[in-house]
């Protein structure tokens, strides 16, 4: 039995058995990507092109803006057809570069092969920030701004639990990819002038534990923890404590606690940018659910959700897509939505197998959720609190330490939504 | 013109997540009936045909008065979650068999319109249900409360309801006798009491079968073992230092303690009110000493109040600590206290 969080958590049903052994595939080129200038959290880039210029693939399109923000590089090589305002999966719509492909260009990309031993620190940073390289576990968060810590850090954290149903992208790079993800962990580790490196890894990824601890066997300072099957094994907060022991004091950040924690995708694309000199231009995403095709699939930023799935193809008649996994990903009103830094994987569900939140009935204080929530806080109160207009009071109770995980919802034998009253009150609150 | 949204194909959109657990408020409860049959079943072996009426009785009177209310009040009528069958069921649980069935419908009717729908139905409650129209009927018609069929054999005359032969309950023998364990020791064998083949009300006899049952929800991750074990274990304890050794019989250390445990409604008291969800503290610290308190109070009255069995007033009274023991068992966040 591997190591696990203080609180609470659930066993969903996992179903990574569609595409856990799927090889990576590259995805196919499509004629015109979409390219949002807006996948990471922080500020928009500045967008540095218009209609009818030409780019180059890599090429910068969109310049970080603000100490908070991250930049953008061009999928493909092509001609700027529009920018338009275009939903993302996240939910927003925001400023979008349209590129169509020049139908001569067919994939390829210039590499370096780059030593990054030789390099200095503050190289290093500068390459990962120019990169435009955020966290790809989904909460997108600019990578170089997570290298610079405020705090003493004395340990790197990898977050390859990878929780969240459904999804095997972090699963597959790991067992096919492993030697760069620890180079790209020891990149970051000489970033942030730290010894230690534990990769956190649930132990229902056996493969992928074997083949870290091999690529790292002549490596001291890396250490591979196996970690309990258990959601949300991988919330930043609740890794740190079954890796370390560590608790994050309320409302401070990991670097508090000394630690910096990136997952595993963001190791391997800072390893991709220092020594083969690539921008974050593709990432691993798991395509999978009612799909005739469960896949994970190689596919360049900016191409649209549709013409993954036409693919992949849906295999229901009603389906919910989810951009990211089941627990916390985001429900899609639209194909049109391109993926991007962030997107880990496209779920499509059957809409009678998804959770049906129309309906629900009065708490039965049953405390279900109390006793799942991986942050010891009171649901099932703050739902009611929510219900009755008694926001202020959550505060106190606090409403703003949720890390949204779902569990409680999850668990509600009433199907309350409990998440979205939850982000009711955190909104109000927030905006005071 | 580029247009991101096909009005043609639109898809659901909800907040995450986007499974949900399969358990609802009907399965829940449906598992608290399933979890009551090996009850139910030994009521009818023990009592027979009075069993059967008066828990017929109490399940149609709940589910009818529930219905009747919400129909009245324009609200939606929820009796299929079963909820209404289960308040109705734990009631005739803790009802005598020789009760006049007139009476036993008051009690389902009290419960469900008293006990729950007043608070605004299932979940609004602070009282158990079941227990207050318990406590309703012990006030209104003690005597009839406080009569006890004495338990008999498929077939018997007394079986099929024709001629009642009534006695004291374990309890009551043990108050009269003035707590005089040496006589009580002499009519009730262990055995006998916890198999249920004792005089009392019709789901509290056989310890037993409740204990199954209670190990069934257990199991379904339906009740946590906090109350059951703390509740338990404290009369078990009090009993075995207060108690004991008993003078004059043979197992002397022992038989109080597991007298106190199989007698009256401690078990079913345990396994299914104190358990009731909607009625305890949320904490498992809360739990905790809600178990407690329960015990410390069924201890109590059994041995200085002026009835033989009080577990429906500890659990009722601790019902009425359970917002205040939220209050100060709330749990502490992940974080508030900072460990190296």
């Amino acid at each position: 039995m591997g190591r696990t969080f203080a609180y609470g958590g659930i066993h969903p049903e996992y179903n990574k058995h569609l595409s856990r052994d799927k090889k990576i595939e590259v995805f196919d080129l499509v004629d015109e990507y979409y390219v949002p200038m807006q996948q990471h959290i922080g500020k928009p880039a500045r967008c540095l092109v218009k209609k009818g210029d030409k780019v180059e693939v890599g090429q910068k399109i969109g310049e970080a803006d603000g100490f908070i923000s991250a930049n953008i590089h061009a999928p493909v090589t092509g001609t700027v057809v529009d920018v338009v305002r275009w939903p993302t999966p996240v939910g927003f719509e925001v400023e979008t570069v349209v590129i169509e492909r020049d139908k001569a260009y067919k994939g390829e990309m210039q590499l370096r092969d780059r030593n990054w031993r030789t390099l200095a620190v503050k190289e290093l940073l500068e390459i990962v920030k120019e990169a435009g390289i955020v966290g790809l576990g989904g909460a997108t968060f600019p990578t170089h701004v997570k290298l610079a810590p405020q705090d003493h850090v004395d340990v790197l954290l990898l977050n390859g639990a990878e929780c969240e149903p459904y999804l095997t992208c972090d699963h597959r790079i790991m067992v096919e990819r492993a030697e760069d993800i620890v180079t790209g962990a020891q990149i970051m580790a000489k970033i942030l002038g730290v010894e230690r490196i534990i990769i956190g890894v649930e132990d229902n990824k056996p493969d992928a534990i074997d083949a870290l601890r091999h690529a790292s066997l002549k490596i001291p300072s890396i250490k591979v923890v196996e970690l309990e099957t258990a959601y949300p094994q991988g919330a930043e907060k609740q890794l740190i404590y079954a890796c370390t022991g560590r608790v994050v004091p309320k409302g401070a950040l990991p670097s508090k606690a000394g630690v910096v924690v990136n997952n595993v995708g963001t190791a391997l694309a800072v390893f991709e940018a220092v020594v083969f000199g690539k921008p974050l231009i593709e990432r691993v995403v798991t395509v999978t659910g009612k799909v005739g095709m469960p896949a994970n699939l190689l596919i360049r930023i900016g191409t649209p959700f549709e013409k993954v799935l036409k693919v992949a193809e849906i295999a229901t008649e009603t389906p919910k897509i989810i951009s990211g996994g089941p627990m916390m990903g985001i429900a899609q009103s639209t194909l049109s939505v391109p993926v991007v830094k962030g997107t880990s994987g496209i779920l499509v569900l059957d809409e009678g197998e998804a959770a049906n939140w129309e309906e629900w009935n009065d708490c039965l204080n049953c405390a279900a959720c109390i006793d799942a929530c991986p942050m010891n806080l009171l649901p099932s109160v703050f739902s009611r609190g929510v219900e009755l207009g008694k926001i202020e009071d959550l505060r106190k109770l606090d409403v703003m330490s949720c890390i949204e995980c779902g569990c409680c919802s999850y668990v509600c034998p009433a199907g309350r939504p409990i998440v979205q009253f939850i982000r009711v009150a955190k909104a109000i609150l927030r905006r005071g | 013109m580029r247009i991101p949204y096909n009005l043609e194909e639109r898809f659901k959109v909800s907040s995450s997540p986007h499974v949900r657990k399969s358990w609802t408020v009907r399965s829940v409860m449906l598992d608290v009936l399933i979890a009551l049959i090996p009850a139910v079943l030994a009521s009818w072996y023990f009592f027979g045909i009075r069993a059967m009426l008066v828990e017929l009785v109490c399940v149609l009177a709940a589910v009818l008065s529930e219905a009747i209310v919400q129909y009245l009040f324009f609200e939606k009528v929820t009796v299929d979650d079963l909820s209404a069958v289960v308040t109705g069921l734990l009631l005739a649980m803790c009802l005598p068999p020789s009760l006049p069935l007139w009476i036993a419908a008051v009690g389902s009717i009290v419960a469900i319109i008293i006990g729950k729908q007043v608070f605004g139905g299932l979940g609004n409650n602070p009282f158990n249900p079941a227990h207050v129209g318990r406590a309703v009927l012990l006030a209104s018609w003690p005597v009839y409360m406080t009569t006890w069929m004495v338990p008999t054999k498929p077939g018997t005359s007394q079986w099929l309801g024709t001629d009642i032969v009534t006695s004291a309950t374990p309890l009551g023998m043990l108050k009269e006798s003035g707590y005089n364990w040496a006589v009580v020791a002499k009519k009730v064998s262990l055995w006998d009491l916890w198999i249920g083949n004792v005089g009392g009300s019709l789901g509290e006899t056989s310890a037993i079968a409740i204990l199954i049952g209670g190990l069934y929800l257990l199991w379904r991750g339906v009740i946590t073992w906090h109350i059951p074990v703390t509740y338990l274990g404290t009369v078990f304890l009090l009993s075995l230092i207060f108690e004991g050794p008993a003078k004059h019989i043979a197992d002397a250390v022992v038989y109080p303690p597991l007298f106190h445990l199989a007698a009256g409604g401690l078990m079913i008291g345990a396994w299914f009110m104190a358990t009731d969800m909607v009625t305890t503290p949320l904490s498992k610290g809360g739990r905790i000493a809600f178990g407690i308190g329960a015990g410390v109070l069924v201890f109590l009255i059994r041995k200085f109040g002026g009835y033989p069995e009080g577990v429906c007033y500890s659990i009722l009274i601790m019902n009425a600590f359970t917002p205040l023991l939220d209050r100060i068992f709330k749990p502490k966040t992940f974080g508030e206290v900072t460990q190296g």
